[in-house]
């Protein structure tokens, strides 16, 4: 089946774009972290076994560490190198495994994934490492590898606040985003690409074999989640399957290339000297992507976006499912009630709120700081939620059953559909300063370990 | 300013020797400043809005209306004891009457809650901000003092903390203190007594101190339509909406109320959902007794039925509390309709309560879960639905 058309385009209306200061220019160079680090913690809910040991050499795609619990998925190294530190914290638990990466990169075998069934495709995926892209809802964890999913569903756009243009990123990688998707096409039934109205990139408007949808309006727009709650929700018992765009291009490169490169374009954003797009590896160390030194008690360096990212400071690294990186102001200072606080006219402050001149005049972008702008509260402002929640879900009615954990009350509001990311711009507007994606990844965790 | 702030907390604060009683300087100090406390997990950013510039714009919402009531008071006093007064004398006499009772309902209320904080070493929310300043907003003038102070901590306590204070009470606060005071003191709550401040002066002749309302509800007994006419020419469409007529401190001036709404919707604190639906209903209501028309009563104008008594204060700053209200979006509109259809038909019907409006909201307040229960039914079985056809 060698053909592709486009459906109809679905008009978000709710939502939010957070208007922030530090747009990515498109102007693009290369960074080689001779540091390089896979995080277990990258990955929620795996507990890893390591196979390798400290001052051993490994090649980019050699395993490191397996899921324990499930060892057919296994997690390979990103470059070639010396295993310098098993990093482990509180438990031993194991944080980081560090690699000191070789002047030349020498990658392991690729098997050749031509051709085979599907079984022997998913074998293939697993047995290279490359299995870690695939996520799935519900949950939203590494997929199970032993489902069959409804649909794999795949965002050709990002929408949260500063997130990288991708149709900028994937032009020096079309062949490979096109061989991925001929591959994965053939372990699920149906592959939805989703694009945005204004995307211009024949290589996603393009794609061949994949059903195109079509998307516009505010974040979170861009988020798989609201795009698979629009094209085909799931229902109890039926799974889908996501992945990220640069995961389908690493998969690419293994078909084309015969090597495990997860090296990608990444967005360098916000309060930093020259906004701009670099070429790096997954688990770069963050001091040489950012090329600049940053205060770390003023500013916060995040790996991700300022919604959903992780808070990892100059000497932590890019997250395996990362493509962007966001340095923002830190909010330790207390703001003083008629300057800054909360009676403030509030002319430098975002808000969707119509409390805030923010909400009414048009296109200004922001400095925005980490503060909490207020104290937790009682849940009392209602509707709110609703006016960023692009899902036929009652949001406070579910966070409410999350935080009193009545797993037949969740099941029945919707908590199949949902994951933290899609919770992010709830959290961002609540006037009680409520931390949901944590209720609501508190909340799957236990419907995974009770009912599945 | 800072360090001073910090220097006086530190005997409050962990360890410290008024260590219990942290809430009440928490409170100042986050006042004063909003505290540089850093996002640690979930999102990175968060808005600029918070609980307490929300509050703060109900509160603005209200001067209106209250700032009317004082000139009101003060205006209906000295047309009551025949005197003329400048407009300022007017708004300084019935400052010197309304402010003891706002002092007393917040003195009251906040020193409920403060126990409350700290029995529960929770910190004190803003909740009460707002009702402090509702509750003498819809009492009349004449109630003595200590009545508000027991109205208002009955309501705080019974209402509020008892069902775990900010955020989860079933009934609004406000009108629980007036139904307090409705039931237990009947005399001083209704009748022609209490709406109008004599302040031991004689009234002049004529004077009767009746409301609309009341005037009204003795309308249901008669059958001519010249009974409605003395009435309607007594409180005109112009002088009820502007509001120079007898009545609770706040209610009297629509004009007053119409700001406050126009800024609790453009703010979008206030659900426009709601508050349409509320003038909706009760409008409804009026039109369907016109049609009636079985007594004087049903008779009175729409337009004019809404002007008169709380109903335009409930609508707007009652009915639309989050908290009581219901919470689903098309919950709010059964919520709003019903309560201002109910408000008409009490105040019609039952001339043992003229003023239906708080009856009305306390009742739905009740049923508002329930409507939300059916509203949140309805998206489950579509989900459910969904999946049987999948």
């Amino acid at each position: 089946m060698n053909m592709s058309f486009k459906s109809q385009t679905f008009r978000i209306r709710k939502g939010l774009d957070i208007r922030l200061k530090g747009q990515a220019e498109k102007m693009d160079k290369i960074v080689h972290s001779k540091h390089v680090v896979v995080k277990p913690t990258d990955f929620h809910g795996l507990t890893p076994k390591v196979l390798v040991k400290e001052g051993e050499s490994v090649k980019a795609g050699s395993v490191l560490f397996i899921d324990k619990y499930n060892p057919k998925i296994v997690f390979a190294a990103p470059v070639s190198g010396k295993v310098t530190q098993i990093e482990r914290g509180d438990k031993r638990k194991v944080l980081a495994i560090h690699v000191e990466a070789d002047e030349l990169i020498s990658y392991a075998d690729m098997p050749n994934f031509q051709m085979g069934t599907r079984d022997e495709i998913i074998e293939k995926l697993l047995q290279t490492g490359l299995w870690a892209f695939m996520r799935q809802r519900p949950f939203d964890v590494i997929a199970d590898p032993n489902t069959l999913p409804k649909a794999l569903f795949v965002s050709a756009f990002d929408s949260s606040p500063l997130a990288p243009d991708f149709d900028y990123m994937v032009e020096k990688d079309a062949k490979y985003f096109q061989a991925g998707l001929d591959l994965l096409k053939q372990i699920v039934p149906v592959v939805h690409l989703s694009v945005h109205q204004k995307t211009t990139a024949p290589a996603f408007l393009q794609a061949q074999g994949v059903q195109i949808h079509t998307f516009e309006g505010p974040h979170p727009a861009g988020n798989v989640g609201t795009q698979i709650h629009h094209i085909d929700p799931i229902n109890k018992g039926e799974t889908a399957w996501v992945m990220g765009v640069q995961g389908v291009i690493a998969i690419g490169k293994a078909v084309l290339d015969k090597k495990y490169d997860v090296s990608r374009w990444i967005a360098i954003t916000g309060e930093v000297e020259k906004p701009c797009y670099v070429k790096t590896i997954a688990g770069a160390l963050m001091q040489d992507i950012l090329a600049q030194n940053i205060d770390t008690a003023q500013y916060r360096v995040i790996s991700g976006n300022a919604l959903t990212g992780d808070q990892v400071g100059t000497k932590g690294y890019l997250g395996f499912y990362h493509h962007q990186v966001t340095v923002l102001l830190e909010g330790k200072e207390p703001k003083f009630v008629l300057t800054e606080g909360w009676l403030s006219l509030g002319l430098k402050r975002f808000s969707n709120s119509k409390l805030y001149p923010a909400a009414w005049f048009g296109n200004k972008t922001y400095q925005h700081d980490t503060n909490l702008n207020g104290e937790e509260r009682a849940f009392v402002v209602t509707g709110e939620l609703e006016r960023v929640f692009p899902f036929d879900i009652y949001p406070m009615q579910i966070l409410k059953s999350m935080m009193y954990q009545d797993l037949d009350e969740m099941e029945k509001l919707g908590i199949y559909e949902v994951a933290p990311e899609d919770f992010a711009l709830c959290e961002y507007v609540c006037t009680s300063k409520i931390n949901m994606q944590e209720i609501v990844r508190g909340a799957l965790d236990l419907v995974q370990k009770e009912c599945v | 300013m800072r360090q001073f702030l910090d220097n006086i907390k530190k005997p409050f604060e962990k360890g410290g020797k008024y260590e219990r009683f942290f809430p009440l300087i928490d409170a100042l100090d986050t006042f004063l400043y909003t505290p540089g406390h850093a996002t640690h997990s979930g999102s990175h950013i968060r808005d600029a809005v918070d609980l307490k510039r929300t509050m703060f714009t109900v509160i603005v919402a209200l001067l209106p209306a209250l700032l009317f009531g004082m000139f009101n008071v003060g205006y209906q006093h000295f047309l009551a004891i025949g005197t003329s007064a400048s407009h300022l004398d007017s708004f300084l006499y019935g400052a010197t009457q309304v402010l003891p009772i706002v002092l007393v309902s917040y003195a009251a209320g906040l020193g409920v809650e403060f126990v409350f904080c700290i029995i529960n070493r929770h910190a004190i929310q803003e909740g009460f901000l707002v009702s402090g300043l509702l509750i003498p907003m819809i009492m009349p003038i004449e109630t003595p003092l200590w009545m508000i102070a027991i109205a208002t901590a009955f309501a705080v306590l019974f209402a509020k903390e008892v069902f775990g204070g900010t955020g989860m009470n079933v009934f609004n606060v406000a009108l629980i203190a007036r139904a307090f005071l409705f039931f237990a003191y009947p005399t001083k709550m209704s009748g022609d007594k209490v709406w109008v401040a004599l302040d031991g002066q004689n009234a002049v002749d004529g004077f009767t101190g009746a409301t609309a309302l009341g005037d009204l509800s003795a309308l249901t007994a008669e059958s001519s339509s010249d009974a409605l006419l003395q009435v309607t020419a007594k409180y005109p469409l112009w002088d009820a909406f502007i509001g120079t007529i007898p009545g609770s401190i706040g209610e009297t001036s629509k004009l007053c109320i119409l700001i406050g709404a126009a800024i609790l919707l453009l703010t979008r604190v206030a659900s426009w959902k709601t508050m349409i639906s509320f003038f909706f209903g009760g409008f409804l209501m009026s039109v369907l007794f016109t049609i009636w028309g079985a007594n004087p009563y049903m008779q009175l104008a729409p337009w004019h039925q809404i002007m008169l008594g709380g109903f335009m204060f409930g609508g707007v700053f009652m009915i639309t509390d989050p908290v009581s209200s219901a919470q689903t979006e098309q919950g709010k509109y059964i919520y709003g309709f019903l309560a201002g259809f109910l408000a008409i038909l009490i105040r019609v019907f039952n001339p043992a309560y003229p003023e239906g409006v708080m009856m009305a909201i306390l009742f739905m307040n009740a049923m508002a879960p329930m409507i939300d229960h059916y509203v949140i039914g309805a998206n489950i079985n579509k989900r459910l639905n969904r999946k049987k056809q999948a």
